[in-house]
């Protein structure tokens, strides 16, 4: 099944690179947003799978679309290729390959993600907040100061747009600290 | 998008579906997957999907851009004032526990409280940014 999801992923990849037409494009990185998120349930992360489907496959191909109709839909041909930028990318992706030797097996008990904060999550979140769903214990309360700043991120990004693309509106925004 | 029937139609059918489970999603994360981050970009969907079909301008009657941005920056206020009421209440920033007699009771209102508030911002933002991004 993992095999079969990465599989198809690796396809798509190859499809958005060989691609010219941004429109089809755009519906295939939609797509391999998709199939990622059906990596994460295999991998039997709900939560991450639900928002790799809303947000990837959903909203950020839905503006995607709305850029492509702010710009062209065509990409343009490029003819040179250039060897130092595939010594690069080979270089990185190496690096990276090589990074990944020293992790920790998938589902190993041993990993030190397991081993920090995660067993008092478990063991003491149903007393100290009550909620059946971990996850949301974790984000919500216990790392409620990451989830404020995350909400800020994304309020500052809007901000930031609308004074990049103007928003209409010449009142400036409040400032979005709290 | 005037003669496309099948489309208008569809939508007109999807559109309650998705607002609705953008709902559950919001209010069920204590309980299922879903959260604050899932429940707005859905809700946003819905918004960007009625403007998609019916056009910018009708989409703007039904969500002023103003009233969008204002709701962005109320998410925000509304998560750091259950902080600050944390405080009032003499707990500490963020800590749900004081809000009410009962700590877990107190982490529920907090909690679906903050939820609400990240809901807010990201569907209002994702809206805003549509808007940016169709205004011509």
């Amino acid at each position: 099944m993992d095999v079969l999801l990465l599989g198809f992923m690796v396809v798509t990849a190859i499809a958005v690179v060989r691609l010219r037409q941004l429109f089809a494009v755009v519906m295939l990185t939609g797509l391999f947003s998709l199939l990622s998120a059906g990596v994460f349930v295999a991998m039997d992360a709900v939560d991450v799978a639900f928002t790799e489907a809303a947000v990837g496959a959903g909203i950020s191909t839905l503006l995607m679309l709305g850029c492509l109709a702010l710009t062209t839909s065509s990409e343009k041909s490029v003819r040179h290729r250039t060897v130092p930028a595939l010594l690069a990318i080979t270089l990185t992706g190496a690096c990276l390959v090589y990074g990944t030797l020293d992790l920790p097996d998938f589902g190993s008990p041993a990993a030190p993600a397991y081993n920090h904060v995660a067993p008092r999550y478990i063991h003491d979140s149903p007393r100290e907040v009550g909620l059946p769903n971990i996850v949301t214990s974790v984000l919500a309360s216990y790392r409620g100061y990451d989830t404020l700043g995350e909400v800020t991120v994304v309020f500052t990004a809007g901000v930031a747009v609308l004074l990049l693309l103007g928003g209409g509106l010449r009142r400036s925004e409040g400032d979005g600290d709290s | 998008m005037r003669h496309h029937l099948v489309l208008r139609v569809v939508a007109k059918l999807l559109l309650p579906c998705i607002l609705l489970f953008a709902l559950y999603t919001q209010f069920h994360g204590d309980y299922g997957p879903g959260g604050g981050f899932q429940a707005g970009v859905i809700f946003a969907t819905g918004f960007i999907l009625y403007g998609l079909i019916y056009g910018v301008e009708n989409l703007s009657k039904v969500a002023p851009p103003g009233l969008v941005q204002g709701v962005a920056a109320t998410g925000v206020l509304l998560y750091g004032g259950v902080g600050i009421a944390g405080i009032l209440r003499g707990g500490r920033f963020l800590d749900y526990s004081v809000l009410l007699h009962n700590p877990i009771a107190g982490q529920h209102l907090g909690i679906l409280l903050i939820e609400l508030g990240v809901g807010m911002t990201v569907a209002s933002v994702m809206i805003t940014l549509f808007f940016a991004f169709t205004r011509p």
